[in-house]
């Protein structure tokens, strides 16, 4: 008992089996939101004065909002025991949740901007991919920072480590620097990625700025067809009558499509910024962890553990590789993602040779230094029939408009297409490749969305061969790495006949070669 | 340095099954077409052989061609130390998983497959992409693969992932 009292966190000396509250200043927290939520009433009160008897309506529901919130901290209590994290909550129903510590997989610590204001933070516990999280709203960030660093410990050392976790020191009071990164002062960290923010130049062309260039392009796609400026058959653009109104239509349409130019990039741009400003990623070796700290108004710390790790993914896709630049994925087991991939980003959108001398310090090997091994002859060939294959389409189609309609320039767009197929399928097989390491497979394919992933091959529970007709014919084989982490399964496209059995056996050593002939 | 294709060929009765599931399929189009024929009245001349045609190639893919060559393709081997099986018609699938890393093994019988006692043996791994399967295992068979399997995982440690 003593020796987890020790251990934990500085402001829980009074024992571990008191329950405490949230942070006292989370008193003001609530008000706050819950002004901000109302405050459309509170202006028509203001603008309207005592008139309308419906706005004093509104100020009474802000009222039971902030008494409600008020109280809600008062029915809130929290407690560590030697072995776990416990939530009670309820006026009425009174709710208690428990995470064991050594299940604790992830500990967040998130502030927005009212929490940073008032120095708070809301902590986060994940005790794994399929449960809820204990959310921990209103801790003081000094509180969130050691809490955050002494339960990742507890949970990922065992006895033997146990010790050198006591006698290191865990940041007291008001630990130093943690107001502007909760959880990110911790000793035992070394960084290996720190954002430069000259690197924003990249944020226009990483899949955020694409998704809003995208998004403008439909929108103003749409508001160019509602207007009548459009190229439907009654639209201004066709009617002929003016060929002066016919050029102001053209200015008006490049106008456009300049101004939604400048909001992707702005878009963009306050995305990255808001997303990934300070964006650091350390390694804890002490507590097993890889920590990222990000974002410039509301900040987070999330945290990855080592021993679920199982490589990482550099994309490549076609803007950003234009550009010379890169992104980092973890691959890793039983991370609840939330839809943007966030959970397991190890660098924004950077240069290349940053993302790859990261990459190869979070693997603890060069593995982006060495060259990959070409697939061969057939590979490529595939390459190209696949990609002109599904470029003949449109060729095909587009011809026989031309002859249908008349308009020799449709044939111009059919070579075009057809050329880009075969540019497509270029740098198809320049990119296809392999590579098995003492520790890693790592394969690389795609074009427009370039990536190569690492994985590790102890990562591997089992080997998939697949064969379809086509590659039956051109004698090569798809070799699929099947894994718990990230997409479950990392094939090699289209492996020569011949390697086909030794690669399968280098994914699962020891396991494969008694099928081998 | 290639690898062969597992040992062990599916039940016998497994190639009657798929047949007589590429019959089934045949006569459920043959009963479609006639209700086809006789509520359009008026269908232009060309139709009926069209259909018949289909039908035909149904029943000769479906009954004759894909049992033979599913059951010369669907092959699977349990060793002391890994499950190996190989499926698949069109594009052929081969998956090693060692035994160490099953998590569980599970067996299914559907209603025809009951009739000709046959079972469908599904290993699963860590993996959601790395689950193996093997159709048409006789009943005794699929038992003895259950029992071999549940026994040898059973004495493996870790988490299999």
């Amino acid at each position: 008992m003593d020796s987890t009292m020790a251990r934990d966190p500085a402001g829980w000396e009074t024992g571990t089996s008191d329950w405490r509250r949230l942070s006292r200043r989370m008193l003001l927290v609530h008000p706050v939101k819950e002004v901000i939520r109302f405050f459309p009433a509170l202006i028509a009160i203001v603008v309207a004065g005592s008139s309308g008897g419906q706005n004093w309506w509104g100020l009474a529901g802000a009222g039971l909002a902030i008494a409600l919130g008020v109280l809600r901290w008062f029915t809130t209590s929290y407690r560590f025991t030697p072995d776990q994290v416990q939530l009670r909550r309820g006026l009425i129903t009174k709710n208690t949740v428990s995470a064991p510590i050594d299940r604790v997989r992830s500990v967040d610590v998130t502030a927005s901007v009212l929490h940073r204001a008032l120095g708070l933070a809301e902590v986060r516990i994940g005790t794994g991919a399929g449960e809820k999280q204990l959310r921990l709203d209103g801790l003081t960030a000094a509180e969130a920072a050691a809490l955050r660093g002494d339960l990742l410990h507890r949970a990922a050392v065992e006895a033997p480590e146990a010790g050198a976790a006591e006698s290191e020191s865990v940041p007291t009071g008001e630990a130093v620097g943690v107001e502007d990164a909760p959880g990110a002062s911790y000793e035992t960290e070394t960084v290996v990625y720190q954002l430069n923010p000259a690197w924003i130049r990249y944020a226009p062309f990483g899949p955020a700025g694409l998704i809003a260039a995208a998004a403008i392009l439909g929108v103003g796609n749409h508001f160019l067809n509602e207007s009548g400026l459009g190229w439907g058959p009654h639209s201004v653009i066709t009617d002929a009558t003016n060929h002066l109104e016919r050029l102001g239509v053209v200015v008006a349409v490049l106008a456009v499509l300049v101004v939604a130019l400048v909001v992707v990039v702005v878009l963009a741009l306050a995305g990255y910024l808001l997303a990934f400003h300070g964006f650091r990623l350390s390694r804890d070796s002490r507590g097993g962890t890889y920590h990222v700290s990000r974002g410039l108004l509301t900040t987070r710390a999330t945290s990855l553990e080592i021993r679920r790790m199982r490589g990482v993914t550099v994309h490549r896709a076609v803007p950003l590789r234009w550009v010379g630049g890169a992104r980092l994925q973890a691959i890793t087991t039983g991370v609840k993602e939330d839809g943007h991939g966030m959970s397991t980003t190890l660098t924004p959108p950077s240069p290349a040779a940053v993302v790859e001398r990261t990459a190869d310090a979070v693997l603890g090997e060069d593995a982006f230094a060495r060259p990959l091994q070409r697939h061969g002859a057939a590979a490529t060939r595939r390459r190209y029939t696949r990609a002109i294959g599904s470029a003949c389409v449109p060729a095909i189609v587009l011809g026989v408009v031309a002859v249908a309609v008349d308009l020799p320039q449709l044939w111009v767009a059919a070579v075009v297409v057809l050329l880009l197929g075969a540019l497509l399928g270029r740098s198809r097989a320049h990119w296809l490749g392999h590579a098995v390491t003492d520790r890693f497979l790592i394969t690389r394919s795609g074009s427009i969305a370039m990536s190569t992933n690492v994985i590790e091959r102890r990562g591997a529970v089992g080997v998939t061969v697949r064969r379809s007709f086509f590659q039956r014919r051109a004698g090569v084989a798809t070799v699929g790495l099947a894994t718990a982490a990230g997409a479950k399964e990392y094939p090699v496209l289209d492996v020569p006949q011949a390697e086909v059995g030794k690669l399968a056996a280098q994914i699962v050593p020891g396991h494969v070669e008694q099928f081998l002939r | 340095m290639e690898l062969r294709s597992p040992a062990q060929l599916v039940s016998t009765r497994a190639r009657t099954m798929w047949a007589v599931q590429g019959v089934v399929l045949t006569l459920v189009l043959i009963i479609a077409g006639i209700a086809v024929e006789w509520t359009v009245s008026g269908l232009a001349g060309w139709w009926v052989p069209l259909g018949i045609a289909v039908i035909a190639v149904v029943f000769v893919v479906g009954a004759l061609i894909v049992p033979s060559v599913r059951y010369r393709v669907h092959r699977w081997e349990v060793t002391d130390d890994a499950v190996y099986t190989q499926r698949g018609l069109i594009t052929i699938e081969q998956r090693i998983a060692p035994i160490s890393r099953v998590q569980t093994v599970d067996t299914e019988r559907g209603a025809l497959s009951r009739i000709f006692g046959l079972s469908t043996v599904t290993v699963t791994t860590a993996s959601a992409k790395g689950e193996l399967r093997i159709e048409g295992l006789d009943r005794q068979v699929a038992e003895q693969v259950v029992h071999d399997l549940t026994v040898v995982t059973a004495a493996s440690k870790g988490d299999a992932t």
